[in-house]
């Protein structure tokens, strides 16, 4: 008997753009360019959001000719490509914008000290060479950590239900997750405030409980996520072997699915690395260097800056500007280690 | 042996008994769990159930801290947009969120109506025109757009953004004037609902956009290539298929973005001007926000206006909630009429 091979064809997808070339890309923009330059200079479409407007319109109508040469549907085709195009590129600007002015601002902050200092003598207006915000981090860190180790067990064992217990209450949980992903940065503070915190005064501990209670639901839909991708062949295996459910989830699901859930924890960090709403009733802000998260206010990076943009002088402004620069890079560092974990195997 | 009779009229088969062939003994079938694992069961479910213990004890909670405040004023702390705190007693006392309530959801309109032409050509872009290997680098760059802070965004829209928007506002107001809601009382564009609108429109557009990205990309092929054998451009193909295909998607994905637009604190509270009066004039430097009214009064609140601001939190608690579930129900429903 012969082995038949059946090679199914994959499927293609027609959208796919093969081989455009570089020139059909840069003359339309160059010749626009030219254009919005001119209209730019000699009309009443001045300045930045002028430009802008000149450049959308001559682009568009740049494209509109390329495609008409041949015919209107292909015309018509050209001019959404141009809209669609420029719509994204448009998103990009703002926050290109972002990135660049923390940078450029916060940069002037950034010396020996910065990290190794706190504020308890600093003011907020003195020079940017005394001072530091080792207080924001230690305490921004702090925070995060008993905020993970509340939230990443609490996060996984819901996935886990959804994934390997399979009740009845599956949709339950999932739309009670959904719900609580939606819940304000804000409310999520007001009700730590009101439990935790007119009882026990500010403390770090607060802050970390309104933290995982906002990471919680990021966890949850990412372990989910990742949890569904483990085949089902493993699970079968392993209960044919005899192992009973616990023994099946906690040693051959969960490690299978280590890297993903390490990614799930880590995207739900950076996701709150930054919230500053619930800190303002909850961990308050502290310029001394603690590690004490009981009973006292903590620093913060994110009430670091919003505490110096309220000062507001230059100075002050600046060393805001310092605070969100390290934040920045913290969250971009959690986030990048969780791509790169999560690199394999995925899309 | 089975032997077929009539029997009045009916068909009847009866089966005669047989010499009992040997048989093994049947095995019986335990079908209950281990100890382990029912415990096991037990305590993953509990664990599950977090979500919805936090979720009912925040709202019974801010429920019960804002109770003295509902009973006193009743639905006027819906309708009315006084907030008063004399003495700290309820009696001299007027609180109302009419005009904060007002305010959030013209903040969080302008929001996504700003983002929605963004949110519609990003997704297609990404989805059908950029090429495939610029795509992943693309959508990692998004992701992470998703996670900067909402302080930062503050920041760069009160000390970047404001100087510059309101100079827009202010030529928008020159020819636009006429029309009600771009009408001002007085030249003062900074710190209006349109600035803080458009820097939530910036922080919501990742979110909405990636949920319209995941239903674009789940139109169906077949259709696509149908499209295309007609002799249609990728935009035809597009239009016919795709964008009727992810309509509610859309739907779904904007609401989304609603719901965080609504429930941003900090950012709106450096970007805008809080204004106890309900007003319509978006380039106005006069606007509302529950979420920043909690933030900005919480600093010197007696124990009264405590408790009026728990009352506020949980009027906000309860509209973000209506709005994601809304959202989440159509994204679902949309998600699901693809499997």
């Amino acid at each position: 008997m012969t082995n038949i091979e059946v090679k199914i064809p994959e499927r293609q997808r027609p959208w796919i753009n093969r081989g455009a070339s570089v020139r059909e890309l840069v003359v339309p923009v160059a010749i626009a360019a030219v254009v919005a330059a001119a209209i730019n200079l000699l009309t009443g479409l001045a300045g930045a959001l002028g430009f802008y407007f000149a450049f959308v319109l001559s682009y568009a109508v740049v494209a509109w000719f390329t495609g008409r040469r041949h015919d209107k549907v292909k015309g018509i085709d050209k001019l959404a490509t141009a809209f669609i195009t420029l719509g994204f590129a448009t998103a990009f600007i703002p926050w290109a914008s972002i990135l660049f002015t923390v940078v450029r601002r916060g940069w002037p902050t950034i010396y020996g000290g910065y990290f190794t200092t706190d504020m308890r003598v600093t003011a907020a207006d003195d020079d940017l060479a005394m001072g530091g915000l080792s207080h924001a981090l230690v305490g921004t860190v702090l925070m995060l950590l008993v905020a993970s180790v509340i939230s990443i067990p609490l996060g996984i064992l819901t996935a886990a239900y959804i994934t390997e217990i399979r009740g009845k209450l599956s949709g339950f949980v999932r739309i009670m997750v959904q719900s609580m992903s939606g819940v304000p940065s804000i409310v999520a503070g007001l009700f730590i405030y009101a439990t935790v915190v007119s009882r026990f005064k500010f403390s770090g501990l607060a802050g970390a409980l309104a933290l995982s209670i906002l990471m919680l639901p990021t966890i949850a839909r990412t372990a989910e996520e990742v949890l569904k991708l483990v085949p089902e062949e493993i699970r079968s295996a392993s209960y044919a072997l005899g192992a009973s459910q616990m023994a099946t989830t906690f040693r051959i699901i969960l490690p299978a699915a280590r890297s993903g859930l390490v990614t799930a924890s880590m995207l739900g960090v950076a996701r709150v690395a930054g919230e500053t709403a619930p800190l303002i009733l909850t961990s308050f802000y502290s310029a001394v260097f603690s590690l004490k998260m009981i009973g006292e206010p903590i620093g913060s990076l994110p009430m670091y800056t919003y505490q110096n943009f309220g000062v507001g002088t230059e100075t002050a402004l600046t060393r805001a500007w310092g605070g969100a620069l390290v934040l920045m890079v913290l969250i971009l560092i959690l986030f990048s280690t969780a791509r790169l974990l999560s690199g394999r195997g995925q899309k | 042996m089975v032997r077929t009779v009539w029997h009045g009229g009916t068909l009847m088969t009866s089966v005669l008994s047989e010499p009992a062939l040997a048989s093994p003994p049947r095995r019986e079938i335990v079908d209950r769990r281990s100890l382990g694992d029912r415990i096991f069961r037990k305590g993953v479910t509990l664990g599950a159930l977090t979500a919805f213990i936090v979720l009912s004890l925040i709202a019974s909670l801010l429920f019960f801290r804002g109770f003295q405040i509902f009973s006193a004023f009743g639905l006027d702390f819906i309708t009315t947009s006084t907030w008063e705190d004399v003495d700290g007693t309820v009696e001299n006392a007027k609180f109302g969120v009419a005009a904060m309530l007002v305010g959030s959801i013209v903040v969080a309109t302008i929001a996504m109506a700003v983002a929605f032409p963004f949110v519609v050509s990003s997704a297609l872009f990404l989805e059908f025109y950029v090429p495939h290997k610029l795509k992943a680098v693309l959508v990692a760059i998004l992701d992470l757009m998703a996670a900067i802070p909402s302080i930062i965004y503050g920041l760069w829209g009160y000390l970047v953004l404001m100087p510059l928007a309101s100079g827009w506002a202010a030529s928008i107001n020159n020819y636009l004037g006429w029309f009600p809601i771009f009408g001002v009382d007085f030249d003062n564009f900074e710190a209006s609902p349109f600035v803080s609108g458009l820097v939530l429109a910036l922080m919501v557009l990742p979110i909405a956009m990636s949920v319209t990205r995941e239903v674009y990309s789940r139109a169906p092929l077949d259709q696509i290539q149908a499209a295309y054998a007609l002799g249609g451009s990728r935009w035809g193909a597009i239009r016919t298929v795709v964008i009727p295909f992810g309509r509610s998607g859309l739907v779904g994905g904007m609401l989304l973005g609603m719901g965080r637009a609504l429930g941003e604190t900090v950012a709106v509270l450096l970007t805008l001007n809080l204004v106890f009066e309900v007003k319509f004039q978006i380039l106005a430097s006069a606007g509302g926000s529950v979420a920043s009214l909690i933030a900005s009064r919480f600093g010197e609140a007696s124990p009264l206006e405590l408790k009026a601001l728990m009352a506020a939190g949980l009027v906000l608690f309860l509209l973000t909630l209506i709005v994601n579930f809304g959202a989440s129900t159509i994204v679902a429903r949309a998600e699901r009429r693809v499997k």
